[in-house]
């Protein structure tokens, strides 16, 4: 105890203490800060319903109508096809919160994969719509990189940045990230236009152009891709750039010039 | 002298090399002199100080890299198709200019290192002007004699900037495109002639085939040899002004206290050149900066979002996120004052750091010289400008990036430009008065701790039982150096009756002056310095502290 009390005064104490004070906010945080949310509701897991009707009634009902006729709360599933529940379901989106913000995230998702294809084939059978892609449509086999990035460039980049880095909407809507999205999950949204994105059905953008996009994607946002210049900073161009330079190039040069100031010929005193 | 030593030599041997080689430069250049009277001069020692030297050595990196770029790079505007060895732009149509910087990038041995070093020092060498600015504003190194260098170090930063944006539009990608465009856009918004620079610029319709080529002439030879010129003059200036230095003991205004250039400052500010260029190198092979490979390049038919400035172009960005989209339309004209005002703004607001130390010395009136650095919080009113405007400038560096704290920060983008409207008024004003305010705080603090000494954290119990805590009575090292500093009063109109009664008109420009200097040292403004007696008195002994 004396000797903290000794050095109470010393220079450096200040920032012992606010280093110390910050780590016990932060842990504390941590310890009591909420867990993530509730895991979806086990009864509707366990009741293993192997039919969409009956999950359908449980999880999206409420919202979307008892016959996907739609309501106040969400819209009419009529026609969106097994490919928009496949992406929405499948990307965790669906089921939303009830009360989300501007716009519903990506989430973890809640139901199996042959759960969702047991929703996505009751979907489609209220009305004609298109179909989950198979890997011969979203695969890179024959795919032109370098023309996917041209159409990237042209048709979604405005939103979603060069590499799909994702960018904002306006009132806090935003386009997300596309790195780490499954190729078939991005198929799934130029298909449908989920939310605020618009649709890009076959008719104006070709299967072909898709798989392009897909490929070039994967070329410069994919698990293997390589950044030939070091450290991405998020790829999201000048802004962490000038943050990067100003904290860790002009921080350390100030750094580097207190040190050799500090360090000055003996010749001044006796 | 030299002549003489040559007529009477000492030995009979052959003077040393080193000596013979001095003399026969002297002969012809007549350095010894020049060197005699500038290799010892003395120069201040503080950290701070050196903050110009990393903006100079980051130039001389900037200039050394880009001469090795421009050996490589095609400042042309022909459209080509890629066939180089960057798979995902593998045979699409791009300019010239990009397609030898992707060849720069991929092919040219060394080439993205270099390009990433320029690129990083050119960031540093902005972002270290503005710190070197901003130290010689809040010590009022401005001040008489310094005006014309803070003007020359203005012109520099302001020059930098444009350097910088040419610079980095050479590569002809989408990224940089979208801000040439941009600027074409501010430049068509000006009244009347707009749109003939615009044309004379572009040399037509943008973006027409050759602004890349006259980017690259005003970026490698038109400015930086203004700039080279400046820094020249700069340093002159530094040399004929000497030194300014922080008040101590043994220094006054009439001398410089540290050490000799040479062997000195020649030894350390050489070592510190290679250490500002390590950094940097070690920061260009760490981080990537401008991948123009993943930008693609430009076509005017597309843009991306998050498209920004480099840093120092930001605050431009902003004032136009932010300003509304007004216009004006009158007899088939149109006024967009949505892009006009910002870009008035972006003069006036840059405009005003470069008029500062006019409007400081006509406020004072004072027409010495000043060489002992004011330490801010002794110049409460000043200091409280300056963190005024560096608050506006920063708030709108907020607003160029405003989609990228929208989406980082998970708030709404028209929150965050409403944020940076208001905030660009008020956010100033808050800082002026709090800054004022912590200025007055610790020069209140200090006159405490000349009149009362040190707290010491010593608690000491009396013999009736009261507790006290002991103080250190400063040295008279310290006490000369909180005290060094000298307080204004406040201008005053003077007589305005004359000795005959008559009364003389009184200017309005005198009015504002008075008003002003009552602002700047008013008893609102200032903690008056303890005097003499006041610290007799407290320190002769009766009463306890």
């Amino acid at each position: 105890m004396k000797k903290l009390s000794a050095r109470r005064r010393h220079p450096l104490a200040a920032l012992v203490v606010l280093l110390l004070a910050l780590v016990c906010t932060g842990g504390l945080y941590t310890l009591f800060a909420p867990a993530g949310k509730v895991k979806a509701d086990e009864t509707a897991q366990s009741l293993a319903i192997d039919e969409g009707k009956k999950l359908y009634a449980v999880g999206c009902a409420s919202c979307h109508g008892t016959g996907g006729q739609g309501s106040s709360d969400g819209p009419s599933l009529v026609g969106v096809g097994a490919a928009a529940v496949d992406f929405q379901v499948g990307t965790g989106r669906m089921p939303a919160a009830t009360s989300q913000g501007a716009q519903v995230p990506k989430k973890k998702v809640v139901y199996t994969q042959a759960q969702i294809d047991q929703l996505a084939a009751y979907i489609s059978s209220l009305g004609a719509g298109p179909a989950v892609p198979t890997k011969n449509e979203y695969g890179p086999e024959g795919a032109d990189i370098a023309k996917g990035g041209e159409l990237f460039r042209t048709n979604c980049a405005q939103c979603h940045n060069f590499t799909g880095a994702g960018g904002a909407l306006t009132k806090g809507k935003f386009a997300p990230s596309l790195e780490g999205v499954d190729p078939k999950h991005i198929y799934e949204a130029m298909q449908t236009g989920p939310q605020n994105m618009p649709s890009f059905p076959d008719t104006t953008m070709s299967e072909q152009n898709k798989k392009d996009i897909i490929a070039y994607l994967n070329a410069v946002n994919g698990d293997e891709t390589e950044s030939p210049g070091g450290l991405e900073l998020g790829g999201l161009g000048p802004v962490s750039e000038g943050l990067f330079g100003w904290i860790f190039g002009l921080g350390g040069l100030i750094a580097v010039a207190v040190w050799v100031a500090a360090r000055t010929a003996k010749a001044k005193k006796s | 002298m030299s002549t003489n030593e040559n007529t009477t030599p000492r030995s009979r041997g052959k003077a040393p090399a080193g000596e013979r080689v001095a003399d026969w430069a002297d002969g012809r250049l007549g350095i010894y002199s020049l060197a005699k009277a500038n290799m010892r001069k003395i120069f201040p020692d503080h950290w701070s100080f050196m903050l110009g030297e990393i903006c100079l050595y980051s130039f001389i990196i900037i200039i050394l890299t880009g001469v090795y770029l421009t050996l490589f790079f095609h400042p042309s505007m022909n459209e080509v198709e890629y066939h180089g060895s960057y798979v995902p732009l593998q045979g699409q149509l791009m300019s010239e200019a990009f397609s030898s910087t992707l060849h720069i990038s991929f092919d040219v041995r060394g080439g993205l290192l270099i390009r990433q070093i320029h690129h990083w020092a050119a960031v540093i060498f902005l972002a270290g002007m503005f710190v070197h600015m901003m130290r010689v504003f809040f010590t009022g190194a401005f001040r008489k004699p310094r005006e014309i260098n803070w003007l020359f170090g203005f012109l520099l930063f302001v020059l930098g900037m444009f350097t910088g944006f040419t610079g980095y539009s050479l590569p002809d990608d989408l990224l940089s495109g979208t801000g040439v465009r941009f600027t074409q856009g501010a430049i068509l918004s000006v009244p009347i002639v707009g749109t003939y620079i615009s044309m004379f610029l572009f040399g037509g319709e943008f973006p027409g085939h050759d602004f890349v080529a006259r980017f690259y002439s005003i970026h490698i030879l038109l400015l930086p040899g203004i700039m080279l010129g400046l820094v020249v003059g700069h340093l002159i200036l530094v040399f004929y002004h000497k030194h300014t230095q922080f008040a101590g003991p043994g220094r006054t205004n009439k001398n410089v206290v540290g050490m000799p250039l040479l062997p000195v400052y020649m030894a350390k500010a050489g070592g510190f050149f290679f250490l500002v260029f390590g950094a940097i190198a070690a920061l260009a092979g760490i981080a990537s900066i401008n991948p123009i490979w993943a930008m693609g390049p430009y076509r005017p038919d597309q843009v991306s979002t998050g498209a920004q400035p480099d840093w120092y172009m930001g605050f431009a960005e902003g004032l136009i996120r932010a300003m509304p989209g007004w216009e004006i339309n009158f007899w088939g004209h149109t006024l967009v004052l949505g892009v006009f005002i910002p870009l008035v703004l972006f003069g006036l607001f840059l405009g005003l750091i470069a008029l500062y130390p006019f409007i400081e010395s006509w406020v004072t009136g004072d027409k010495r010289e000043h060489h002992i650095l004011d330490r801010p919080r002794n110049a409460p009113t000043r200091t409280a400008l300056g963190v005024a405007w560096v608050t506006g400038y920063m708030i709108m560096l907020i607003g160029g990036g405003n989609d990228i704290v929208a989406t980082h920060f998970h708030l709404s983008i028209n929150a965050v430009t409403w944020f940076v409207r208001i905030g660009f008024f008020v956010g100033p004003v808050l800082a002026f008065v709090v800054t004022k305010r912590i200025c007055m705080g610790l020069q209140r603090r200090d006159k405490d701790k000349i009149l009362h000494g040190r707290e010491t954290g010593t608690i000491k119990r009396l013999p009736h039982g009261e507790f006290i805590e002991v103080h250190e009575p400063l040295s008279q090292e310290a006490l000369h150096t909180l005290t060094a500093h000298e307080q204004y009063k406040p201008a005053e109109i003077g007589p305005t009756v004359d000795e005959n009664g008559v009364e003389r008109k009184v200017k309005g420009s005198e009015k504002l002056r008075a008003k002003l200097s009552e602002a700047y040292y008013g008893e609102e403004s200032q903690i008056p310095k303890p005097t003499v007696e006041e610290y007799k008195e407290i320190t002769s002994g009766h009463g306890h502290h």
